[in-house]
Parts: structure tokens; sequence; C-alpha cells
């Protein structure tokens, strides 16, 4: 009964929020309160979900109480539930950001059933242990998507727009087309079920190809080298809540998805890892980093940087040992934190300098101490200076590499993690010193609860990375459940398999 | 009959994927509602196709006649249908109103970032 | 397209097609049918008759915004789901009363998606409809 409720609650208040924004259409009030106590009631479920699955060990339930295999399987493990509290952390934030940040007339349009809409998705993703479902789960979230980013990103925006939606639509296809492969192969969807159909070496033998489908999907998804430009093409053009929305929680839903599916239905651990796959990464991280240094807008050189910064998860999944799939968790979970907090830093500075073009900044932080210190902390995290967070992720996943031996990888990364450092004192060079421009704007006020979601965001960097040894604690017990696919199927299956 | 469906399957593909490169709003549009469209082919077909019964149990029996057709892809393919049709709609509401707004359908002629 | 013939037709045809769809939506659950389906049929009359006579006269007789029903239908089927939480069964569990007539929460939730089904495609159609005019 506990599974039960606990499950499921992180779901219904996403949709029970996203019905209460709806029909309180066009009240900018109330849909401010539904929005910001929806998010808090998601992050209160998960924070329940992470402390029962940490206690008992992984939960499921069975939807409409259908037996597995055959009904739809929820699934939690403590990778799933981390998940989950982090999508609830961002959640928040954003949400707290965006009511105060968005005028009347964008929250009646109808911001918020949307926002949870999404939130429903990222979750649903999550927590599913089917795989249509997860297509299901992903579908909702792009939709949720297409109406955030098309109603907030203008008409400019349109041929990014478009090349979202096509993108997106291709990856869907690719990803389909390996569930029907799969059904034919295996005749099963659930994910424990493949699990244990596809560790017989015939049925292996041909789901091969399924594989390769998967990863293209789920690379599209995740943004990965050579499928990630419409990525930063459609972020920076989105309004400032959902561009961080999306640089948080789409992409790694993606990598969510390579993680569950390389751990348990195609077991990379079992295979020493995957060459090709290091390859891929590393060429991620070199292209993001190369492409953002050749940019002098703020929120789309952070968009290239997500596309680097994918590169180091899908390197700890590629390397597939515990320690490395430990740090690639925990680099997950920093990630969220500190690309949605810098994406909501550069709507702050936009409001602050009046525009988002290194050029047409300057002199911040003599103008805005407070701002330079909350662009400073994310900004030092993602580019790996130690106290912070982004410091112990990327000295365990280099750990991890320099002990599978992958040291053109671990070179690459310490590289492109000085590029990052490169970039962040770009525009911290540009936009925080310097001459103020001639024709600045005088300082607008910047909405308090915006700062207040930002500043948030900053001490939580600042805690992971002080405190990264509890963290770091759980990160390793989720890769070791990962590692154990026997663990998710007895779970699920019960002691029948 | 899995061949002339497998066959199906690649000539729907084939066609979408000429139709999405071709650079114009109404191809990119047409394009994907036949890569979709395929997809949903494959899925039926990835069942086993089998001239059987339809799956419903009759009055008081436990479970189908033997040699009833395999429901689960009929129902993932209807579901990825309405996928589908949402999304499509979506895109077609999209692309009218960037064709409008342009007042033409060569999608390099829109506005914002070169992807 | 409004001809008297279309006109005419429709005011025999729109009450029958939403009789049919609640027909539909009733045997749903153990035959052909369902709230999908249903929904569908509904959203086809008034799609008729905004057809014969505009959509303004089919949003009058509608009396409330396509757009919410979307939310009310949503709500119906979240409520159909929770119930089974009070008897301690997995979220969506069907319940069912011991007499023996059809009346459970799966009924509940088929309401809840013609609801919504109604809702979405008459909010899409309509707009388009009022876009092309």
């Amino acid at each position: 009964m506990t599974n039960d409720l606990l499950l499921v609650a992180p779901l219904l208040a996403a949709l029970g929020s996203a019905i209460a924004g709806a029909l309180a259409a066009g009240r900018a009030t109330a849909q401010r309160v539904i929005g910001v106590a929806g998010a808090g009631a998601l992050l209160t479920s998960a924070v329940a979900l992470v402390v029962h699955v940490h206690a008992t060990g992984i939960a499921t339930t069975q939807l409409g109480n259908w037996p597995a295999p055959f009904g739809i399987t929820l699934v939690a493990d403590l990778f799933s539930a981390l998940m989950v509290l982090v999508t609830g952390v961002v959640a928040l934030c954003v949400a707290v950001y965006a009511a105060s940040e968005n005028d009347a007339r964008a929250l009646g349009a109808g911001f918020f059933p949307f926002f949870h809409v999404l939130l429903m998705g990222v979750c649903g993703a999550f927590l599913t242990g089917d795989l249509f479902n997860l297509y299901v789960w992903f579908e909702v979230m792009l939709l949720a998507s297409f109406v955030l980013l098309t109603a907030t990103a203008g008409p400019s925006a349109l041929r990014s727009g478009l090349a979202y939606v096509s993108l997106n639509l291709l990856a869907s296809a690719f990803f389909l087309v390996g569930v029907a492969v799969l059904y034919g192969v295996a005749g099963t969807l659930n994910l424990a079920d493949l699990a244990v159909k596809l560790g017989q070496p015939e049925a292996r033998e041909a789901a091969r190809p399924v594989a390769a489908l998967l990863l293209v999907a789920f690379g599209i998804k995740a943004g990965l080298f050579p499928v990630f430009f419409w990525l930063p093409a459609s972020y920076p053009t989105a309004g400032v809540a959902v561009s961080a929305l999306f640089a948080g929680l789409l992409t790694k839903v993606g990598v969510y998805a390579l993680i569950r599916v390389f751990t348990l239905l195609f077991p990379l651990q079992d295979a020493g890892g995957s060459v090709a796959l290091v390859a891929v990464a590393s060429a991620t991280m070199i292209c993001g980093v190369l492409a953002a240094a050749s940019q002098a807008h703020v929120r789309r050189i952070l968009s290239f940087h997500i596309v680097s910064q994918i590169g180091y998860m899908v390197l700890g999944l590629a390397l597939a040992t515990p320690l490395a799939l430990a740090s690639a968790i925990f680099y997950v979970l920093h990630h969220i934190v500190t690309k949605t907090n810098l994406f909501l830093v550069g709507g702050l500075i936009r409001r602050a300098g009046g525009s988002e073009a290194l050029g047409e900044l300057g002199a911040l932080a003599v103008r805005r101490t407070g701002l330079a210190v909350l662009f400073a902390v994310p900004a030092l995290s993602l580019a790996g200076v130690p106290p912070l967070s982004g410091f112990f992720a990327k000295l365990q996943l280099l750990r991890a590499g320099l002990d599978a031996e992958a040291f053109v990888a671990v070179f690459i990364a310490v590289a492109v993690g000085l590029l990052t450092l490169f970039s962040m004192a770009k525009i911290w060079i540009e936009a925080f010193w310097g001459e103020a421009p001639e024709n600045a704007a005088p300082d607008p006020t910047l909405p308090r609860g915006a700062v207040f979601a930002s500043a948030g965001l900053a001490l939580l960097t600042v805690a992971l990375g002080l405190g990264a040894e509890g963290l770091w604690q759980l990160a390793n017990e989720a890769a070791a459940t990962l590692l154990e696919p026997e663990r998710y199927v007895r779970a699920v299956l019960g002691a029948r398999s | 009959m899995s061949l002339a469906v497998a066959l199906a399957v690649g000539v729907v593909f084939a066609v979408s994927l000429r139709l999405l490169l071709q650079g114009t709003l109404w191809h990119l549009l047409l394009g994907l509602a036949l890569l979709s469209h395929g997809t949903h082919l494959l899925l039926f077909a990835a069942g086993g196709l089998v001239a059987g019964g339809p799956p419903l149990a009759l009055e008081g029996a436990l479970a189908p006649a033997a040699g009833a057709a395999d429901p689960l892809p009929q129902a993932l393919v209807l579901t990825a249908i309405v996928i589908a049709f949402a999304v499509l709609a979506f895109a077609l509401v999209l692309g009218l109103g960037a064709g409008r707004d342009a007042k033409t359908d060569d999608i390099d002629a829109y506005g914002g970032d070169r992807g | 397209m409004t001809t008297l013939i279309v006109r005419t037709a429709t005011r025999y045809l729109m009450p029958l097609l939403l009789l049919f769809s609640l027909f539909l939506l009733w045997r749903g659950h153990h035959e052909p049918g369902g709230g999908f389906v249903g929904g569908l049929v509904a959203a086809t009359a008034f799609v008729l008759l905004a057809i014969a006579d505009g959509t303004s006269a089919a949003r009058r007789l509608l009396r409330i915004a396509p757009v919410r029903l979307v939310p009310v239908g949503l709500a119906t089927s979240l409520v159909a789901g929770l119930g089974a939480f009070v008897l301690g069964r997995p979220f969506l569990t069907g319940l069912w009363p011991e007499a023996g007539i059809a009346l459970g929460t799966p009924l509940l939730f088929d309401v809840g998606v013609y609801l919504t089904v109604v809702g979405v495609v008459l909010t899409i159609l309509f707009a388009l409809m009022e876009e092309g005019s």
C-alpha cells in the first residue's frame, strides 16, 4: 500500500496541479499559487519516495492491479527516486522564478498547466517500468515542451521551433521502431521481463539492432554528438523559466533512458563498457565546448555547454564500471541543479543589463554585486572548481576514467573542463567587468522571488560540494543497484523468475 | 504477407525521408506524417501477422479462442496513432503560422537561429 | 456548405449522434466502444452543427467553452483512479459494486475520457474552422 501511494504521488501532484491550473485559467494570482504549491507537493512526495526507497529497496506498483508483465508497472529504484527528487527541486525553484518573473498575461495564457504536464511526463519517464509506457511519457513531456517553447519563443524563432519539433518526432520514430522490433523478438515490453528474455543468447543476438535504434533515439533526445544541433538552436529562444526547465530536465531524461536501457536491457557492464560510446561521449564534449567558445550570447553559450556536459555523463555510462556509473549519476544530479540555475541567472542578467548579447553588457559586477555572486557559484561549479559540486563530479569521473585506462577520454575531459572555465570567464569579463555600455538601460529592480529561486539553487550547489560525501554515498548505492539487474527483475516479477 | 508489409514499410520510410530532406514546410509536415505511419505499420507487423479471429473472449470463456490475433500491438498502434495525431496537429498549426507570417514555405527563409 | 439539405439533415442527425455516442460510452467496458470513440462521435455531432449553422451556434449549444471540458474530464478520470486507494488497491484498479451492474469506476474513468476527447477535438476543430472563415 505504501508503495502504491508513494510511486503514484509525484505523478498525481503534477497532474492535479495541471488540472487545477487549467480550471483556474485566466486568473493570474490563482495560477501563481497553484503553480508553486503543486511544485512543492511534487518535491514533498519525491522526498518521501527517496526516503522509502532508500530504507526498503526497489519499490513497485502495478497500475490497475494487473500483474507484471501484463499491466503497466511503476518502479522506483534509488536512481529513479533521486531523479524524481532533483526534478522536484528544480520544479519548485523554476515555479517560484516564473511566478515572480512572468507577467499576468503569460500566466493567464496557461504557462503553469503545461509546466506541470511537462513535469508529469518527466517523472513518469523516470518511474515507468515499461518500454512503451516510457515512449508515452516521452511524448507527454514533448507535447508540453512544444507548447511551452512556441508560446514563449515568439514568431521570430519558428525555424528553430520547427527543428525542435521535427528532430524530436524523428527520435520518437526511431524509439517506436525499436519498440516494435523488440516486441517482435521478445513478445513483451515490460523492462524487467525484457531483461529476462534478452538474457537468452539467441534473443540477445536478434535484438542487437534495437540497441542501435534506442541509442539513436535517446541520443537525439539527450543531445549527443552528432545529433545535438537542435538543442542550442531552440533553447535560447524560449522564455527564461521555460529554457531553464528544459536545460535542467529534458536532455537528462534522455540520459536517464540511456543509463536504464544500457544497464538493464543491454548491460554494458557485462561487455566491459563500450569503446564506441566513449568515442561518442568524447566527441560530444569537444563539439559542445568548442561551439560554446564561439558564441557571444549568454544563454546560447550555456546551451552549447549542456551538450558538452552530456558528454561527461555518457562517458560515465560508457565506461560502465561501478565507480564510473556512480560518478555519472552524481554528475547528472549536480548538472540539473547547476544548469537550471545558470539559465535562471541568464534571465536575471538580461533583466539587469537589458540584453543577453555579451557586447551589449558590462560592469554588472559594480552595479549588481549580488547578481555577480549568483552567477559565479553555478558557473564555477559547472567548470569544476573546488569546493563546488561540479569539482567532485568531475574528480570522480576522472578517477573512473583512469581506473578504466581510458586515457584519451580523460585527457579530453580535463581539456574540456578548462575550456568550460574559459567560457564562464568570458561571460564574467564581458558582462560583469569592463565598461558599462553607452546606452545602458536604467537598472530595473530584479523580481525578489526570482532572486530567491536562484539563490536557493546556488546554496544547494554549495551544499552538494561541501557535503558531497552524503550524495556520493547515495550515488554509489544507486549505481550498485543498476549494476545488478537481477534485483530490478526480482522486485518487479517477484520470485517467479 | 510479412514480406509485403515489410516492403511497404520500407517504401513509406524511403518516401518520408525524401520528403523530410526537401527543405520546404509542407514536404516536411507530409514527411513527418508518413514517418509516423510507417512506424505504426511496422509496430503492427512486428506483433506477428495472422489471419486470426478477433481477440475477444466469448461469454463464459476465460481466454479468446485459439488462433486469435495478438491484441497488444493493436493497442500499441492505437496509442501511437493518437499521440502522432496530436503532435502532427500541433506541427500543422505551427507550420500554418510560419507559412503565413513568412509568406513562403521555404524553411530556410524563416526567422530564428540556423540550427 | 450550408444548404437546406445539410441543415435539415443536421437537425435529425445531431441528436442521433449524441445518443449513439452515449450508447458507445455505456457499452464500452466489455464490448467494442468506450469513452474515446464515444467522445469522437459526440464531437462529430457538434462539428456537424458547426458546419451547418456556424461555430457560434455550436458553441451556444455546448454552453461551456470546449477547452474547459478538458480539465473537467481529466479530473473525472483522476477521481476514478483514486477510488482504488480507499480500498487499499493500486492506483486505477477497477472497482465494481457487488450487484453486478456495470456502474464501476472504469465507467467513471471512461466518462472522463469522453469529456476530455470532446473538449480537445472541439477546441482544435472550432479554432481551425474559425481561422478559415
